[in-house]
């Protein structure tokens, strides 16, 4: 399911334009699978099903947010706030619900809505103002921050034992298959992961509003000549960026039950960014395929835990080392690119 | 030309450049003596821009000599070419546009005084050679602040500074008006009086008649022939660069008119919001633009698309009352705009020909925002067809596809939406003959159909073989029109530069 797929006319021609377009799929598909058998081979707790249970689960929750930075860098711009945001809404969540008795349905409405403030704003001031969405968003990753230690007075924040059912939207667990020790839940995250991603990629790859993104991230001034309301555009990006991050917030929060207003969500904006590279979104804008973000999300979260499980005294420089790992992924894509020109272009 | 010597200053022999897939250039030999200007003419694809390349040491040949006074050299990059005397000037300067213009002339060599950049050196020696080409600005002057034509003297100046032999410039005259065309001339005559050879590109072949010594034509890829002083001439030209005999080029043809299809009135565009213009156009005109660089033509277009807003004034079409808020309410109300700079704001470069081709109708044939691929695919294959599109197939990005079958690719998409009303600006900058041929040819086609034509153009000849009426533009206002029998070059000059106008009704 890429940005660029191609099409052509016989079904066998189709499906081999289709493997060629997937290619980068393949390669970030390869990178984890070799982690993956690599991790499996290296330790024997990997393929425990209570850790591929917490995999799935947290490759749901970062995806969530990977898919929200994969639409801003579709335009061309970034969004470096996402972990802060996810930080004030996930402290704000159970701080209103406990300590200030809102109803459910109030304080996640609320939240929600302040989240696709943020967006709209971020948005705005991108488009009207023209101002550079890293300065804009870099704001926003003190800005939020700050503002949840301040309202929260730097307290931690959770649940406690209440709002079990709440929470169960993010701790939920669907038996599949398997009996007792080894039974396979399926974490409830997943299948909001799943819907998530299924209605990005529908709109990205068929609906003219996808195809109107991935035009105006590749030459907004063509896009602009071609009748699109490029402002609109960008302006939904950078909204549902942030609704996801605060939507992510929540099931974070709900998911772990406590939340630390100095460094929850801390640096999640960069596992979002690096998925979101990872699974082909350039930089520069202008393409981008959701099953790519999927799996870079996966990457990330396997990583992190290949670190843990094999190499635990390599934990202090984990960032380090996932670091490493993407900027070989970025080389390594970018020589493939050039690989594929030549042979295209001949010169 | 007298020769010092008889050697040529620059020789290449049976060179060839050989692609993947295909054969640039065959077996071309030409020579090149001291203090010429030899013009290299040839379509698109012709092998131009490669032996240029080759030449100024950006590529290398597959066989072949290259030879330099007489000695065989081999460059593998630019700077061995530089070294030898060799320079290029592309199409599309090279410059720092937020460095001064003496950092421009020596970026890369600048003269050092222990160490740190000699910034006086730079200025008394960038003042010599700006003083070589007659530009008459300090080299403290930051390149951005200069007009295309001062920026490209400042280029040749930096080529002059590395003692260049051989200047090559490739399309040097696109970007320019008529006076600053003039001034490079004279700077390319003042070289050639210097001894300095120039290797001269260009698709504009009256330029070449005034100031080749020698022709020499190319045709897919190989050497076709040359012409001396005495034989060169417009049509020899042509036919030896296309292979066939055109002797009518532009196809005067009658078109019936039909009611107005857009009236301005006291419109102000926001580029030059003090003067007002007043105009109409109706069914199965075509009426050209023209006017010198900076008379407000592209602006006229891009406000009666609105990508820039009408400050005052009306603008009524069948359909629109009024000024149209958006693009997309233009396009909608069929007038649509194919503009300048076709690589910046016509095409999407990263997407397909399909795809490009399609991006204007997709929001017609979409239902609740899904995109209807077989609309898309009917709409490629019908505009491929018409225009004669040549691309490897339909999943061809556009940015590989030559500069005629570009501009095709915009022309599809706009004609896909059934215009009323097609504004051009530049149709034909930077094509080919045969391409040209194949727009002038569309053009009448649609006006034939009753499609409004509205364009811009910098070619005499462009707007003398097509235009039924010619609007004349003069910094920001409409000085004149002029009806077929009225076209003459020194009345379109007179009105471009504001003589003759009639009086300015504000």
């Amino acid at each position: 399911m890429t940005g660029n797929e191609l099409e052509t006319d016989s079904l066998l021609s189709k499906t081999v334009s289709k493997l060629r377009a997937g290619g980068k799929i393949y390669g970030i598909l390869g990178l984890l699978t070799l982690i993956c058998v690599y991790t499996a081979i290296s330790s024997d707790r990997f393929l425990l099903v209570g850790n591929v249970e917490n995999l799935v689960h947290r490759t749901a929750l970062f995806g969530i947010l990977s898919i929200g930075a994969a639409l801003v860098i579709i335009t061309g711009g970034i969004d470096l706030s996402i972990g802060s945001v996810v930080c004030l809404v996930g402290v704000l969540l159970p701080f209103l619900l406990t300590k200030h008795d809102w109803s459910v349905p109030v304080a996640v409405g609320a939240l929600l809505v302040l989240s696709l403030g943020i967006g709209l704003a971020h948005g705005l001031l991108v488009t009207k103002l023209r101002l550079q969405p890293f300065v804009v968003t870099l704001c926003g990753l003190l800005f939020y921050r700050g503002l949840s230690r301040g309202i929260t007075n730097d307290q931690s924040q959770g649940f406690g034992i209440e709002f079990k059912g709440l929470r169960s939207i993010a701790t939920g667990r669907i038996p599949i298959f398997g009996e007792g020790e080894s039974a396979f839940h399926l974490p409830a995250t997943t299948l909001v992961l799943i819907i998530l991603a299924i209605v990005a990629a529908v709109f990205l790859n068929k609906t003219i509003y996808g195809r109107y993104l991935l035009a105006l991230g590749n030459n907004p001034e063509a896009a602009r000549y071609s009748g699109i309301n490029t402002d609109r555009m960008v302006l939904l990006a950078y909204a549902v960026c942030s609704t996801l991050a605060g939507f992510g917030g929540m099931l974070f929060v709900l998911d772990i039950n406590a939340a630390q207003p100095s460094d929850f969500g801390n640096f999640y904006e960069l596992y979002a960014i690096a998925a979101a590279v990872l699974g082909g979104c350039s930089l520069r804008g202008g393409e981008g395929s959701i099953l790519g973000v999927v799996i870079g999300a996966a990457v990330m979260v396997v990583l992190s835990n290949t670190i843990n499980l094999v190499h635990p005294k390599y934990q202090n420089i984990e960032f380090a080392i996932i670091g490493a790992v993407i900027l070989s992924g970025a080389i390594v894509d970018e020589l493939v690119r050039r690989w594929l020109a030549v042979r295209r272009a001949g010169k | 030309m007298p020769e010092n010597d008889s050697t040529p200053v620059l020789e290449v022999r049976h060179i060839g450049k050989r692609f993947p897939s295909v054969k640039a250039l065959d077996e071309v030999s030409i020579s090149l003596n001291e203090g010429e200007v030899l013009a290299v003419i040839g379509e698109n694809g012709a092998g131009k821009s490669t032996l240029m390349k080759i030449l100024a040491g950006v590529q290398m040949p597959t066989n072949g000599e290259i030879l330099v006074a007489g000695q065989s050299v081999t460059f593998s990059n630019v700077e061995q070419a530089l070294r030898a005397g060799i320079s290029l000037i592309h199409q599309e300067l090279n410059l720092a546009t937020n460095l001064e213009v003496g950092a421009n002339i020596f970026l890369g060599r600048e003269p050092r005084s222990f160490g740190l950049i000699d910034r006086r050196a730079i200025e008394r020696e960038a003042l010599k050679y700006l003083k070589m080409v007659g530009l008459a600005v300090s080299p403290r002057t930051v390149v951005g602040a200069l007009s295309i034509g001062q920026q490209q003297l400042v280029e040749i100046a930096k080529a002059l500074s590395t003692q260049t032999r051989v200047l090559i410039m490739d399309e040097p005259t696109s970007s320019l008006s008529q006076r600053e065309t003039e001034a490079l001339f004279e700077v390319v005559k003042k070289l050639r009086k210097q001894g300095v050879s120039i290797l001269y590109i260009s698709h504009r072949l009256r330029e070449i008649e005034e100031l080749a010594d020698r022709v020499v034509v190319l045709r897919d890829g190989r050497y076709v022939g040359e012409l001396s002083r005495g034989e060169i001439e417009h049509s020899a030209m042509v036919s030896m660069m296309v292979g066939r005999d055109v002797s009518k080029f532009y196809h005067r043809v009658q078109h019936e008119t039909g009611e107005v299809v857009l009236e301005v009135s006291q419109l102000r565009t926001p580029a030059n919001p003090q003067h007002a213009l007043d105009f109409s156009i109706r069914s199965g005109e075509i009426v050209g633009i023209a006017g010198l660089v900076g008379a407000g033509r592209s602006e006229l277009l891009t406000t009666l698309f609105r990508i820039t807003p009408a400050v005052g004034g009306h603008m009524k079409t069948e359909s629109l009352p009024h000024p149209p808020r958006s693009a997309q309410e233009a396009i909608e109300a069929g007038i649509v705009l194919a503009p300048e700079d076709r690589r910046l704001t016509g095409l999407v470069q990263a997407m397909s020909v399909k795809r490009n081709l399609s991006l204007a109708t997709i929001r017609r044939t979409a239902t609740w925002g899904f995109l209807n691929r077989r609309a898309e695919d009917r709409v490629c294959k019908e505009m491929s067809r018409l225009l004669r599109i040549k691309s490897a197939d339909d999943h061809q990005m556009v940015q590989y596809l030559s500069g005629g079958n570009q501009q095709k690719v915009v022309l599809g998409k706009w004609l896909a939406t059934e215009p009323r009303l097609l504004l051009l600006d530049e149709p034909t900058r930077g094509i080919d003959v045969g391409a040209k041929e194949e727009i002038y040819q569309l053009m009448h086609k649609l006006a034939g159909r009753g499609v409004a034509v509205l364009f811009v153009s910098s070619e005499m000849e462009e707007i003398f073989g097509l235009s039924d009426r010619t609007l004349v533009m003069h910094e920001g206002r409409i000085t004149g029109e002029l009806t077929r029998d009225q076209l003459s070059e020194d009345a379109v000059m007179q009105l471009a530069t504001g003589r003759g106008a009639t009086p300015a009704i504000c």
